[in-house]
């Protein structure tokens, strides 16, 4: 696209984009370490994701600090109305998104007295919503919507890998009382990583705001793709 | 989209052998306020003066196409061009109120259109008008002083006040504000938005968050084209052509 008259304003936002992306960047490798210090049974990583959190909640004042700037002086329209809007909303999301991964860290901290004999699906739940999250900072940064639609799409999977576990875990319960406290833990971590992969579809469908105007947040896939091929729905 | 109170078709004009306009096809609507946004020498103001045959006056200006307000051509021989500016008003850039009272400036043309004549029903049309231009409370006490004693954004009002006295249908507006400062530009914007229960308004403006703020619909010309054409909040928040997008953006050369 072309750039700006006022070639500041173009500055703005390319440094708001990069602090959205290095955020995006803390959040992806807080949830790999999170899982990982559990996968480990790591003290030291599940403490370090714990520290490092505080970053990501930096990086969302700042980016937070920035739009806000940038709605009072540049009084943004069209398409760059839309970027601000989404990433107004999108810093939610990731900021929510370290503080899961705090959650799934500190449920690693609790596990130490008592670990799990089993993870069960947890390390291939994980790497699947990591890739969840890299997709939809793939399609942020590219501005890909088609990319933003695979993460939408694929989220079901997740979902049905998360009830999956969770009734492995409901028999191991009933199975056995003494793995009750650590089947409640592993079980927390794939609602945990479910609820990540649920703030990158929420990332996906502001990136299809962002690019295209529209909104499909609400309405399932087939109308959201009938919308994003100019049908109308009403 | 409510009726069309002028539909405007395939309208060309030429200044000599310059071409201004390249068929424009535009509806505006009826008690909505429309505005005209592009960089200078887009057309648009151009446009706002085909309809009340503005550039009539102009001897190297010729026009195809044609204009319709209700139905009728305005660009018909048959057409009274004096009748027809008192159904289409104008307001302009500068305030440009008549060297009189401020009562005169009101009283004038209801006059000379003997719509009022003197004494009390005149009082009474000018209070009203002055009221409906949210002028009255700041003007009852000072009616026989003279209009250009006023402050800039009073003169407008007071412009605006003498536009309606003659109850138009339709009121043009090129620029009202860039004259004025913001306080005073709000209240031209407060006033259009009680006008447009009554009046067809359409405004011509540099300032895009006037536009923004005051119109239903808006349209952006380039170069003598009507780009696009479409809802306030539409044209603002997503744009169907690049060009408007880069206009509205600030990114236009």
């Amino acid at each position: 696209m072309q750039q700006h008259t006022m070639k500041r304003f173009d500055e703005e936002l390319d440094a708001l984009r990069e602090h959205v992306l290095a955020m995006g960047g803390l959040v992806e490798r807080a949830v790999g370490n999170a899982v990982r210090s559990m996968l480990e049974q790591n003290e030291k990583l599940a403490k370090k994701t714990i520290k490092r959190d505080r970053a990501i909640n930096a990086l969302e004042v700042q980016c937070d600090e920035m739009t806000r700037d940038i709605l009072v002086r540049r009084q943004p329209a069209a398409g760059d109305l839309r970027f601000i809007m989404g990433i107004i909303k999108l810093v939610t999301d990731l900021e929510r998104m370290g503080d899961l991964s705090t959650g799934i860290a500190k449920g690693t901290l609790y596990s130490l007295e008592n670990p799990p004999r089993v993870f069960s699906n947890l390390d291939i739940m994980a790497e699947k919503v990591i890739r969840q999250v890299n997709r939809a900072l793939d399609a942020f940064s590219r501005g890909d919507t088609e990319l933003a639609m695979t993460v939408i799409e694929k989220d079901e999977g997740i979902d049905v890998l998360y009830k999956r576990m969770y009734r492995e875990m409901l028999t191991y319960m009933m199975e056995d009382p003494h793995s009750i406290s650590s089947s409640i833990i592993l079980s927390n971590m794939a609602k945990n990583l479910e609820r990540i992969s649920d703030h990158a579809t929420n990332i996906a469908e502001m990136v299809i705001y962002i690019e295209q105007g529209h909104d499909i947040r609400h309405v399932d896939h087939e109308a959201a793709a009938r919308i994003l091929a100019g049908e109308d729905i009403d | 989209m409510s009726k069309s109170k002028i539909s405007i078709n395939q309208l060309k004009l030429w200044y000599g052998e310059s071409q201004a306009l390249h068929g424009i096809d535009l509806g505006i609507a009826e008690k909505k306020i429309t505005s005209f946004i592009g960089p200078s020498g887009c057309g648009k103001s151009t446009l706002l003066r085909c309809l009340n045959r503005m550039n009539d006056h102009i001897s190297s200006c010729r026009i195809e196409g044609n204009v319709l307000m209700d139905d009728i051509d305005i660009y018909d021989p048959s057409v009274d061009v004096v009748q027809l500016r008192s159904h289409v008003g104008m307001v302009f850039q500068k305030p440009n109120p008549f060297p009189k009272s401020i009562y005169e400036n009101v009283a004038y043309a209801p006059r000379i259109h003997g719509i009022a004549s003197k004494g009390a029903e005149m009082d009474e049309l000018v209070e009203n008008v002055l009221k409906k231009a949210s002028l009255w409370n700041e003007v009852k006490d000072k009616l026989h002083e003279p209009g250009t004693a006023l402050s800039g954004g009073q003169q407008q009002r007071l412009c605006i006040a003498r536009t309606i006295a003659v109850k138009p249908e339709v009121i043009l507006m090129d620029e009202p504000c860039s004259a004025l400062d913001p306080i005073a530009s709000a209240k031209i914007e407060e006033l259009m938005d009680e006008l447009k229960k009554e009046y067809t308004i359409i405004i011509v403006t540099h300032s895009m968050q006037q536009a923004a703020r005051v119109s239903d619909f808006t349209a952006f010309f380039y170069m003598g084209n009507l780009i696009e054409f479409g809802n306030t909040g539409d044209i603002f928040t997503k744009p169907k052509q690049q060009q408007t997008e880069d206009y509205i953006t600030g990114r236009f050369g």
